[in-house]
């Protein structure tokens, strides 16, 4: 199992700043999952090795945080919030758009493996509705228009 | 990035640094950046709490809790480490304040736990971020990495002898974490699965330690608070409620945004003035006053002063200051069916109450706006809401509950509208029914 070396240098430094190995997990499983798309059996197991847990608790923690997947997602996994803010400024008909355009459900991956989609809870961005994250990144204020706008860019982006 | 507004009511504490370049620490000194800390070196602990005690400054997370008084409770003398707990895992509904602290005046919050440590004696901080906020975690651990440059965290601070570390850690997308003390389990490594109560963190914490927990909020007021004293910051607010507060405005307003106000606010004033006002010649219908766990109020019950006293008396709560604004085309039950789908999908399932009461309720509410209610549902509604409230381990059933009995209670003719296989009247085509 190979991660980055920026991944081994962050989780080394980050057993330091913990009395217990346990402590790391969480944000450890997220930047592994960043860098191999899913938190597959190989990574799981070799997660619960380094912080001396059972591959039985690493799941259970997973199963617990809605960012942590055991599937991989597409290379841009779409977020769209349609929380109570998002919502009345239009995040449900920007979530039935972004299904149209992109031909998938919630949770599905477009079979270019380029897009997934999903809809979120809150993300903090109510004054800025209604908005959406691709993988990290913030887009607020959308429009269909502008969501079509985004969704191209990230098209070109993924296919060069 | 999340954009910036103002409004010349504003007045600017904690947002004096934003848009300002205050992410780098050099810059962050200039704008009298670590000052509060190094004077807070030279007070005694008791002295630090005192001065918090006096600011009037209460939990920014929604609570409303004294600050200051949080703080007396760690015990003086503890075998087991102590430890400081800052709370970014924002995800109220309604709520993005956090982000743009972090955003723009990292090392605010990075000072506000300093001083905390200093106050309780402790030598760890953590400042935990939820996942989402990933470019946040960018700017903090590059905040963080520069104040140990500097000298100002790690082994003799300031050259005071006092060691003290901070490190970030960051969540993975849990509301429920955001409680405190699921968020001790998530830093432990565990599922976010509240702990009873008491003993309370501040004796029993993190890994069994003494702990303060504070919003992000709290802790970026608490260096204003010290260079500008205690007298100063309460007199910004309002009797008991010290200081400004961050208010997300949100949902049907021209000018939605983040805006720094004094406590006791007027909320008619914040969201016809501050707000812009409803658009498109729509009028208001309700108000959500504290992120979506607060009770609803009628238009009629807006000429309230936004503080923590005056908002409780009103039949509702302050919370965490996300007050998002329904115009007269928003169907009420779609509004209390969202808010339950988000209890429901955030809660941990820990006890009976929360986990089977918020599914029961979204069940109920889908199949009822979808037009197949029937009349006794909507007492059922109000009735298993009233069930879960008081009856869990951490205040996630109280969360779902409060805001569903108030649909109830002060809707009930437009949850009847919905009654007879009638169309939602809100919606240009019924939606199927779903359960």
């Amino acid at each position: 199992m190979k991660f980055s070396e920026e991944f081994e240098a962050r989780f080394t430094e980050m057993l330091t700043h913990y009395p217990t190995r346990r402590s790391a997990l969480v944000p450890t499983l997220l930047y592994a999952q960043d860098e191999t798309g899913a938190l597959t059996d190989e990574v799981i197991a070799e997660l619960a090795r380094r912080l001396e847990l059972t591959e039985l608790e690493v799941r259970n923690v997973i199963s617990y945080y809605s960012m942590l997947t055991t599937k991989p997602r597409g290379k841009y996994n779409v977020q769209v919030c349609t929380n109570i803010a998002c919502m009345l400024r239009g995040g449900e008909e920007l979530l039935d758009h972004c299904k149209k355009k992109l031909g998938i459900g919630h949770k599905g991956t477009t079979q270019d493996g380029l897009f997934s989609l999903e809809e979120v809870e809150c993300i903090g961005a109510c004054s800025w509705a209604p908005a959406i994250q691709v993988n990290y990144d913030y887009h607020e204020n959308l429009t269909n228009a502008k969501m079509d706008q985004i969704l191209d860019e990230y098209k070109k982006k993924g296919t060069q | 990035m999340a954009s910036l507004v103002s409004h010349p009511d504003e007045v600017r504490v904690i947002s004096k640094r934003f848009g300002q370049g205050a992410t780098d620490i050099d810059r962050y000194l200039q704008l009298d950046g670590y000052k509060a800390v190094q004077k807070a070196l030279a007070m005694k602990p008791d002295d630090l709490i005192n001065e918090v005690k006096n600011s009037g400054l209460r939990g920014r997370g929604g609570a409303g809790f004294s600050a200051g008084m949080k703080w007396s409770f760690v015990p003086k003398q503890s075998a087991k480490p102590k430890y400081v707990l800052c709370n970014g895992d924002e995800s109220e509904p309604g709520t993005c304040k956090d982000r743009l602290i972090f955003e723009h005046d990292p090392h605010s919050i990075i000072e506000g736990v300093m001083i905390a440590s200093l106050a309780v004696g402790a030598h760890t901080g953590y400042i935990y971020i939820r996942g989402e906020y990933r470019y946040l975690s960018v700017i903090m651990q590059k905040a963080i990495k520069d104040a140990y440059a500097k000298g100002f965290l790690g082994k003799n601070i300031f050259g005071s002898g006092y060691d003290l570390d901070i490190h970030w850690h960051g969540g993975a997308g849990a509301y429920e974490v955001g409680e405190e003390s699921a968020l001790m389990e998530s830093l432990e490594g565990k599922r976010g699965i509240p702990r009873i109560r008491p003993p309370f963190p501040a004796v029993v914490g993190l890994w069994g330690g003494p702990t303060v927990i504070n919003n992000a909020e709290t802790l970026a007021a608490v260096p204003h608070i010290i260079l500008g004293g205690g007298d100063w910051y309460a007199k910004l607010g309002s009797p008991r409620n010290g200081g400004t507060r961050l208010f997300c405005l949100a949902g049907h307003l021209n000018q939605p945004g983040v805006y720094e106000l004094p406590m006791g606010y007027n909320l008619k004033k914040m969201i016809y003035e501050v707000g812009g006002g409803i658009p498109n010649g729509r009028s208001l219908k309700a108000v959500v006053p504290g992120g979506s766990s607060t009770p609803v109020l009628l238009p009629e019950e807006i000429d309230v002063a936004m503080d923590f006293d005056s908002v409780a008396k009103a039949g509702s709560m302050l919370g965490s200051g996300g007050v998002t604004v329904l115009d007269d085309t928003t169907c009420i039950v779609k509004f209390a069916l969202r808010t339950m789908k988000f209890y429901q999908h955030e809660s941990c399932g820990w006890c009976i109450p929360c986990r089977e009461g918020t599914d029961w309720l979204k069940k109920t509410l889908t199949r009822f706006h979808a037009g197949a209610g029937v009349k006794k549902d909507i007492d059922n509604i109000y009735y298993l809401a009233e069930n879960m409230l008081g009856k869990t381990f951490c205040p996630l059933g109280d969360a779902a509950a409060m805001p569903t009995m108030a649909f109830v209670k002060k809707f009930r003719k437009e949850f009847e509208d919905h009654l007879d296989g009638k169309p939602c009247p809100f919606e240009k085509v019924a939606e199927p029914a779903l359960v």
